[in-house]
């Protein structure tokens, strides 16, 4: 038991593959110029958000499991000190090893230092979102060490010289000819004949890492889950690398951050109903691995697990924003998203895309760093993230709250405010009376002169040519209904006499008909 | 300061308005009520829907199945504890040449398992719900190599070991035992987002339900 | 009894027949309906970006407005605008530390309903038709709002409401849940996104063949019908307190929007 040492500065950011180069809409401008990449993205989201619909559907208990999966996780973020202690405390006993990493850095000299220590220059990986975001494998290939990736998904990114554009299925942009295209260019032995359907293009993946799998001597991976009462480990996959990869080596080492804990073993079957529904779409996954540090004569023999801090303090440290650590990783936020479907995942710049990445990348790294304060704008606020998620992390409310920290940064460090800056304080004037308000809409017919004969508006200056660029505004009525109200309306009980005498009149059924005696004589 | 140390104050320092940890609503179910029959035919509902081969048979009628499964094959291994008498049946040849045994202290290698072509386990339990069979390392069904590597996968559940719901079935498991569960054939929805079966796990799986 | 209404500004300041029908539809239903007088707007535009302090007077001024014993409920018709009001204003309260204000606008909030919320839930319509007097002969398709669908749970109660129209004939929107994309200041930040999204709402709406799209929410259809205004087709917008204001003897116009609210005539 250790007791709180020294005086941690809070907080402390993390580093390595979490930061948008360029602004959210810079990027996004250039992605959806790409229609190829639109009608992958649309198919691919559209495929599995009906899966995903369908096994939900099936399950009556599904909002129990949500419910109880959210306070699982809520519970393990207040318990995390003790939770980990209790986990290196069992995974320790069953003989593996435990590292600890404050950041991208130290994670991967401590991997690099391993795997040196075996004497390999190869290993086989597992797709780990964790050694994704510290940018291992880039720091491996310095090293002189070859990292080949065995997930499907991944190996296709590789052998592109790509990045992953979604955190289930890193190379969802790319359709099944780009997929072969990329086969025959780059997979050494590759069938010049090789067709472009699925499971040919899976076998001949299978054929092309067969070998790897069967001589390497060290693996890396991430983990799914980690179950602190017993020291458990858990890989959830399905093509059967992860058991190659977790089972055949005689060394393992396991890149996971310190959120990944869940409390108990009961646990698990909370979480195995959980993920494979949302991420995938299946009733459960082709193959889940499990281990609880080393099991005599039966898998790698030595183990070792690092423990990854790399902003994750920092993200606990933000009360409204920490349940973003709530996230298993399953994608179901980035597959029902109407941004992620037609930008992708590169827009996000980070190794996490979507709604999840608009509010887990800023709160890893600082809302100030790079164009990290972009992202949580890349968002329509409409809500179909936080449905579809199965830990129900409020990810629009945290938009929110990030959009006010991003703000607030910014307040006073300008020399010149924005013009939204302005805008904003304006509004708050103008629509925080009602008489203000009512003051102000008298201006409504300069509206409808400077609207023109058409009746409306198709070009507006500064911020507000982002709206005119594909839509009119509507000419404004004569007059406001406050004044309407004021003026004119007398209750029901003297109802049809009393039409309005302008011609902006109400739908009301009593003096509709006059209205549109109106209508004509305004059109003439 | 260690990195642990420090780690561990960032992160008490990061709980410092002290969160209170909720209770956890578990609502959800927790046991099912299907009868023998029943869960049967959802766990060969789940499996077929995987692309799994299923057979269910009465115990006697094991060996008899496994024989005929393994009627191609040019060898195949078993874990040192299976049944004896599952790969000795009626039909079965006598298999000095075809038989392999893996234990603990007899291991094959990884690259005498990838000259095998079939591998025969029991199991430890099953869930119908989701089509998903646990291995958890039993003299039956042994070491986590022999049922990877292998590309026919022939799986022996016992009715008996078939729960109806996850919950259910991890019930019955000890957590720190090296498990696998295993839901079909191994899959990929890597292209398109669109399931294929069949890529670096065993291609084909059987899976023979024990009455 | 006695309904407080909260026009919204949009509403108030561009779209006055929407707020004019659901007056209508409330006296029709026999329940006095009051205007406070101080109210101005919800404020969400502030807090969705990101000036929450810029929000608090104006959330302060809508608490002020309606924390008054002169109502039994207050309406709006618009899903985002009652989910501000419900959601928002209480947790902009408590980023100030004005506890008192937390409380009145919880107190605030637990009394607003939307539209179709209180014409369902409270006031007990199931036929539009036969108790509302609704009639608007006209093939229509109808978009579903993000914050009516999402954050108020409205489930089918605008849809049950329009099919229970006379003489409407509801055209099935494809992809009906998928959000616009107006999303406030969304729509002029990530304006190229935005225009993506609202670019396959548009087509999916002329999809339907309908004459019209209507919804809960002005702003959302401002949007559509913006879109659609731009690219030139006929289809327009019309809010559905306006559909079902309308009757026989003075059906509303199918004219949409812009040339409804304003009086002018259309082609």
């Amino acid at each position: 038991m250790s007791t709180f040492l020294g005086m941690p500065s809070l907080p402390v950011f993390g580093t390595g593959n979490l930061h948008a180069a360029e602004s959210f809409p810079t990027a996004a401008h250039r992605e959806l110029g790409n229609a190829q990449l639109r009608a992958n993205l649309g198919h691919a989201t559209h495929t599995i958000r009906d899966k995903r619909l369908q096994v939900v559907s099936e399950l009556p208990d599904w909002e129990q499991l949500r419910d109880a999966g959210s306070a699982i996780k809520e519970s393990v973020m207040a318990r995390l000190p003790e939770l980990l202690e209790q986990f290196e405390q069992n995974f320790t006993a069953h003989g593996g090893v435990i590292h600890w990493a404050r950041d991208a850095d130290e994670a991967n000299a401590i991997v690099a230092g391993l795997i040196r220590d075996t004497g390999e220059t190869e290993v086989v990986k597992v797709k780990s979102m964790a050694t994704q975001e510290i940018g291992l494998n880039e720091y491996l290939e310095e090293q002189g060490i070859t990292a080949f990736e065995t997930d499907l998904a991944e190996l296709i990114v590789q052998l592109d010289h790509d990045k992953p554009s979604h955190i289930l299925v890193p190379a969802i942009h790319k359709n099944r000819t780009e997929i072969r295209d990329i086969f025959l260019r780059e997979m050494p032995g590759a069938d010049p004949e090789l067709t472009d359907n699925p499971a040919v293009l899976a076998m001949a993946a299978r054929a092309h890492l067969r070998r790897k799998f069967l001589t390497a001597k060290v693996a890396v991976s991430g983990a799914n889950f980690a179950l602190a009462d017993s020291g458990t480990l858990a890989v959830v996959e399905s093509e059967g690398n992860g058991r190659m990869c977790l089972t055949l080596p005689e060394t393992l080492i396991t890149v996971m951050g310190v959120e990944k804990l869940l409390p108990s073993w009961q646990d698990l079957e909370v979480f195995m109903q959980l993920l494979p529904r949302s991420s995938t779409g299946e009733r459960m996954n082709p193959y889940t691995s499990l281990w609880t540090g080393v099991t005599e004569g039966d898998g790698p023999q030595n183990v070792h697990l690092v423990l990854l801090d790399n902003g994750r303090s920092a993200a606990l440290a933000d009360e409204l924003g920490r349940s973003a650590l709530h996230c298993i990783r399953c994608s179901a936020c980035m597959n029902v998203c109407p941004v992620y479907e037609r930008t992708g995942g590169h827009a996000y710049g980070s190794t996490y895309p979507g709604p999840i990445g608009a509010i887990l990348s800023p709160l890893l790294t600082g809302i100030e760093s790079e164009e990290n304060s972009s992202l949580p704008y890349a968002s329509s606020l409409c809500g179909a993230c936080y449905d579809a998620c199965p830990v129900k992390i409020n990810i629009p409310d945290i938009l929110v709250h990030l959009r006010s920290v991003d703000v607030d940064s910014k307040r006073g460090k300008k020399k010149l405010p924005s013009q939204m800056d302005v805008g904003m304080k304006a509004a708050s004037w103008a629509l925080s009376s009602g008489k203000r308000l009512g003051l102000l809409e008298k201006g409504l017919p300069l509206g409808r002169l400077a609207a023109g004969p058409d009746q409306k508006i198709t070009k507006l200056p500064g911020i507000a040519a982002g709206w005119t660029q594909s839509r009119d505004i509507p000419a404004p009525p004569q007059k406001s209904f406050r004044d309407w109200w004021a003026k004119e309306h007398h209750g029901p009980e003297s109802g049809g006499t009393n039409a309005p005498a302008q011609g902006n009149a109400p739908a009301d059924a009593h003096n509709n008909a006059q209205a549109k005696a109106q209508d004509k004589e305004d059109g003439a | 300061m260690s990195a642990r140390e420090d780690i561990l104050g960032r992160i008490r320092s990061a709980l410092r308005d002290a969160p209170v940890a909720p209770q956890i609503p578990r609502e959800y179910r927790a046991t099912s009520e299907l009868d023998q029959d029943a869960l049967i035919h959802l766990l060969v509902d789940r499996l077929v829907d995987y692309k799994a081969r299923v057979c269910v048979v009465d115990a006697a009628e094991v060996p008899e199945r496994i024989a005929e499964l393994l009627a191609d094959a040019r060898s195949y291994v078993v874990p040192a504890g299976l049944d004896a008498g599952w790969t000795a049946g009626p039909h079965s040849a006598p298999d000095g040449d075809r038989r392999r045994e893996d234990s603990v202290s007899a291991p094959l290698t990884v690259a005498e398992l990838d000259g095998v072509d079939a591998v025969v386990t029991g199991s430890a339990v099953a869930v119908a719900e989701t089509g998903t069979i646990i291995l958890d390392g039993s003299p039956n069904q042994g070491r986590r190599a022999i049922s990877l590597v292998p590309d026919h996968h022939i799986c022996v559940v016992n009715a008996a070991d078939i729960a109806g719901i996850l919950p259910e079935a991890l019930r019955r498991i000890d957590g720190t035992r090296p498990l696998t569960m295993i839901s079909g054939p191994s899959a990929t929805s890597d292209i398109e987002l669109e399931r294929v079966e069949g890529v670096h796990g065993p291609r084909n799986l059987d899976v023979i339900i024990a009455r | 009894m006695r309904i407080a209404l909260f026009a919204t500004c949009i509403v108030d300041a561009m779209y006055p027949r929407t707020a004019q029908a659901t007056v209508s539809i409330l006296e029709r239903l026999g329940h006095e309906v009051v205007f406070p007088s101080g109210q101005a707007c919800c404020g969400q535009m502030h807090v969705n970006s990101g000036y929450l302090k810029e929000a608090v007077p104006v959330v302060a001024n809508h608490v002020r407005a309606f924390d008054t014993e002169d109502y039994d409920v207050a309406v709006a018709p618009s899903g985002s605008c009652v989910a501000s009001v419900k959601h928002q204003h209480p947790m902009v309260a408590r980023s100030c530390g004005d506890t008192a204000l937390e409380a009145r606008a919880a107190a605030v909030g637990a009394r607003t309903y939307e539209l179709s919320e209180l014409l369902v839930d409270v006031l007990g319509v199931t036929d539009a038709g036969a108790q509302l007097g609704s009639y608007f002969p006209h093939r229509v398709t109808y978009h579903p709002s993000c914050h009516g669908m999402r954050l108020l749970r409205l489930g089918d109660r605008q849809a049950r409401l329009l099919r229970s129209v006379q003489g409407i004939e509801l055209a099935e929107l494809p992809e009906a849940d998928q959000c616009c994309g107006f999303g406030g200041t969304f729509s002029m930040k990530n304006a190229d996104v935005s225009s993506a999204m609202l670019e396959d709402k548009t087509a999916n709406v002329r999809s339907t063949g309908a004459e019209l799209c209507t919804g809960g929410d002005a702003s959302c259809l401002m949007h559509i019908g913006g879109g659609l205004s731009r690219q030139g087709s006929d289809v327009t917008t019309l809010h559905l307190a306006e559909i079902l204001a309308s009757t026989a003897e003075a059906p509303a116009s199918v004219t949409g929007d812009v040339r409804v609210s304003t009086g002018k005539a259309t082609r």
